[in-house]
């Protein structure tokens, strides 16, 4: 039929030009990124580093591999995490530039060879090492290296954060503890100091003196960030849209593959910690997903009925018209 | 003054048709309003705009109810006051945004369906006009609306597209700023743009559809072979009875019943986009919030601006623009370069065949190169492409004219 033909050449063009304008266009823009299933071993940090510093890093992830391999005491581990306990506290205050995170849940959300080389060297584990010519001991958690000091020390540490999982994390704990002390998410309602506290106004000045102690405190907090990273991390609240699956994964797997030099470090989410830290940027970036993909069939069902009535309508109309 | 029957009941037919001459515009407008029949699918695809038009133009309004005009609240009322705090507000803005994409489709398949059939020729030229007309327009309502997000590429685009004014070589750094009401995209330039795309763009587009539809009116609607013949003999023809015999239709409803038929195979295709595969139409530049201290790593236009960018993209400042300016305007003078009095489909015109292909091949080549970064043999490629632009546009009057009259 000839109306099928012409709509055929009509559907090839508009997909070639689709093809073009999108996937081929989208290939050719961005560098492509190999991910690594989330093992931390080192592999992409010797390939990407300086000439001089591959020496240094092989030996460091070879240590961590050993580590690994011993058998970690928990017992004796929650001894020493006393020590990590001094930072990483409820109502930490900011050290360095930065407030040391919530370790609540980092036995669940964190790789264990990537909390071994934390552990180890927080500047090279995080792989942001060219950020601290004069060593470790700048790193705001440097003087780690003299409170866990053994091999067996740190993996009864890692051990003991393994063995304390408590209960299921949430996506929105898994946001908090893994990105929120640098980036906030202002559609979640988080700044970099947390949840934002309900306030009320004052109703004679209509002004909302609390709401605004709390902005000063988030300012201090932001200005200090951006002094110590080079800038302000960027709010993540629709960051699920702006980049894609594939890139944020790559990135936050290791950020130097895709953004070389970069203050970001690497974070060490295991697969769990992944996806929780996923279903959180969707909850915000993308909160119509359920309500779109229940409305969606339904929508298309009524159009389908609509042509075939539109055909049935047109088919009579042009009864003895041929 | 006319007569006016005194007891004719308010509102009843005689009333109405007094008053109004309703019984008369039905048959001018629709009943009586002549089609040929020998067309195909792609003779809905005004239709197909007009509903898409409609589409717009709704959910347009849902969005403005929420929509803040100003630079430090325009990317949140879009991406969380429409998307998360409003009801289905997801719905009416993946609507606009996949329907902004989608009419420009559906404008090039209805402008190349008049191109290869020569639906601009002898009598039609007014036609041709008034839809380059709307073309240019809804160019600026898809510009104008692309700045409301207020999102890096918003932005960037502004930025880039207003300094198209300064003319390259003149230097006329006034006439940007005049346009921008700043020295950079701020807040004079979102309200201006704010103000253009729900007001004077949308009634200028209202209008000049009303002047496309009544330059169809006396020409008529061209058919799939060119043919010439008397609508008036026809229609008395199709009047008698002999519905098989005579090349017309009525608009209301035989032809608007294929209209409809072909519009809700649209809406399928539409709708998969709104609820499946919306991102196309949604740049992910776009969701990062307008910041004039980091320019995205690659800008570039929606696609349906593509073909024009890589005209101007690869030669230098002066030269680039003046092509770019060319592109802007060379489809309206085609009933004047095309000096064939030919009117029939393409593939029975001789040469003209060969140009209309490869007319379509080069913009979509041009497209392809417009959103690759400049580099290596994308360029070279561009600049071909964009080289081949000008000298088929050079060639349309010579092959034209070689034509043999049919």
């Amino acid at each position: 039929m000839k109306e099928l033909k012409i709509f055929g050449i009509v559907a090839i063009f508009t997909l070639v030009l689709y093809w073009g304008v999108e996937p081929f266009a989208h290939s050719q823009m961005h560098k492509h990124v190999e991910g690594h299933n989330l093992v931390y071993d080192g592999t992409a940090d010797v390939e990407e580093c300086a000439k001089d510093k591959v020496a240094t890093k092989k030996a460091f992830w070879a240590d961590v591999k050993k580590i690994a391999a011993l058998k970690g005491d928990a017992a004796a581990g929650e001894a020493t995490y006393a020590m990590c306990a001094g930072c990483h506290m409820e109502g930490a205050v900011n050290m360095g530039g930065v407030t040391p995170p919530s370790l609540e849940h980092a036995g669940a959300i964190y790789d264990k060879n990537f909390l071994i080389a934390l552990i180890k060297d927080p500047a090279i584990a995080t792989n942001v090492d060219h950020k601290y010519p004069n060593g470790t001991m700048a790193h705001p958690m440097g003087s780690i290296s003299t409170m866990v000091t053994t091999p067996q020390d740190i993996a009864n540490v890692v051990a003991y954060l393994q063995a304390k999982k408590a209960g299921e994390v949430t996506p929105k704990e898994a946001f908090t503890e893994a990105c929120g002390r640098c980036h906030a998410n202002r559609y979640g309602h988080l700044t970099q100091l947390g949840e934002i506290p309900k306030t009320k106004s004052n109703i004679a000045t209509g002004k909302d003196i609390d709401a605004m102690k709390y902005q000063e405190k988030v300012a201090v907090e932001e200005a200090s960030l951006a002094n110590y990273l080079g800038k302000l991390p960027p709010d993540l609240s629709i960051i699920i849209r702006a980049r894609s699956e594939h890139f944020l994964h790559t990135f936050i797997e290791d950020p130097q593959s895709q953004l070389a030099g970069t203050a970001m470090p690497r974070t060490g989410l295991n697969k769990e910690g992944m996806e929780k830290v996923f279903a959180y940027l969707e909850e915000t970036g993308d909160p119509s997903k359920p309500l779109r993909e229940e409305t969606g069939p339904k929508v298309l069902l009524f159009f389908l009925i609509f042509t075939a009535l539109a055909f049935l309508w047109k088919k009579s109309m042009w009864k003895g018209h041929h | 003054m006319a007569h006016f029957d005194e007891n004719a009941k308010p509102f009843s037919h005689k009333w109405m048709n007094e008053r109004l001459a309703v019984d008369t515009l039905k048959r001018v407008l629709s009943t009586e309003y002549w089609i040929p029949k020998n067309i195909n699918f792609l003779w809905a695809m005004g239709m197909v705009l007009a509903a898409t038009f409609g589409i717009l133009l709704i959910s347009g309004i849902f969005l403005l109810m929420y929509y803040q005009p100003n630079t430090q609240l325009a990317f949140d009322s879009v991406n969380y006051t429409i998307m998360s705090e409003v009801g289905y507000g997801w719905l009416w803005r993946h609507i606009h945004g996949v329907g902004a994409s989608v009419v420009f489709l559906i404008i090039y398949i209805h402008m190349f369906t008049g191109i290869y059939y020569g639906s601009y020729k002898k009598g039609r030229e007014l036609i041709w006009l008034s839809g380059m007309l709307l073309f240019v327009l809804f160019s600026a309502e898809a510009f104008s609306g692309y700045m409301l997000p207020w999102g890096q590429m918003s932005y960037w685009a502004g930025m880039v597209i207003t300094n198209l004014f300064s003319g390259g070589g003149l230097h006329a750094d006034f006439l940007v700023e005049w346009i921008r009401g700043d020295y950079v995209p701020g807040q004079a330039f979102l309200n201006r743009f704010f103000m253009l795309h729900v007001l004077l763009v949308p009634l200028a587009i209202i209008g000049v559809i009303v002047l496309h539809f009544g330059t169809l009116r006396l020409p008529h609607v061209n058919n799939q072979d060119g043919e010439e013949f008397d609508f008036e003999e026809a229609a008395e023809q199709y009047k008698a009875g002999n519905v098989k015999e005579s090349k017309v239709i009525p608009f209301n409803p035989v032809f608007l019943s294929k209209d409809v038929f072909v519009m809700g195979i649209y809406f399928i295709f539409f709708f998969y986009l709104v609820f499946y595969h919306f991102e196309f139409a949604m740049d992910p530049v776009n969701f990062d919030p307008a910041n004039g201290l980091k320019t995205p790593t690659h800008i570039y236009p929606e696609w349906y601006f593509l073909w024009s960018y890589e005209i101007l993209r690869p030669f230098s400042t002066n030269v680039g623009l003046i092509a770019f300016g060319i592109a802007q305007v060379i489809f309206f003078t085609l009933p004047f370069m095309d000096r064939s009095p030919n009117v029939a489909p393409a593939s029975r015109r001789g040469l003209f065949k060969y140009w209309f292909w490869a007319l379509l091949v080069d913009m979509i080549v041009l497209t392809f190169m417009g959103k690759l970064p400049p580099q290596g043999i994308w360029s070279t490629v561009g600049l071909v492409a964009a080289l081949t632009f000008m000298a088929l546009w050079v060639a349309l009057p010579i092959i034209t004219k070689l034509e043999k009259k049919l």
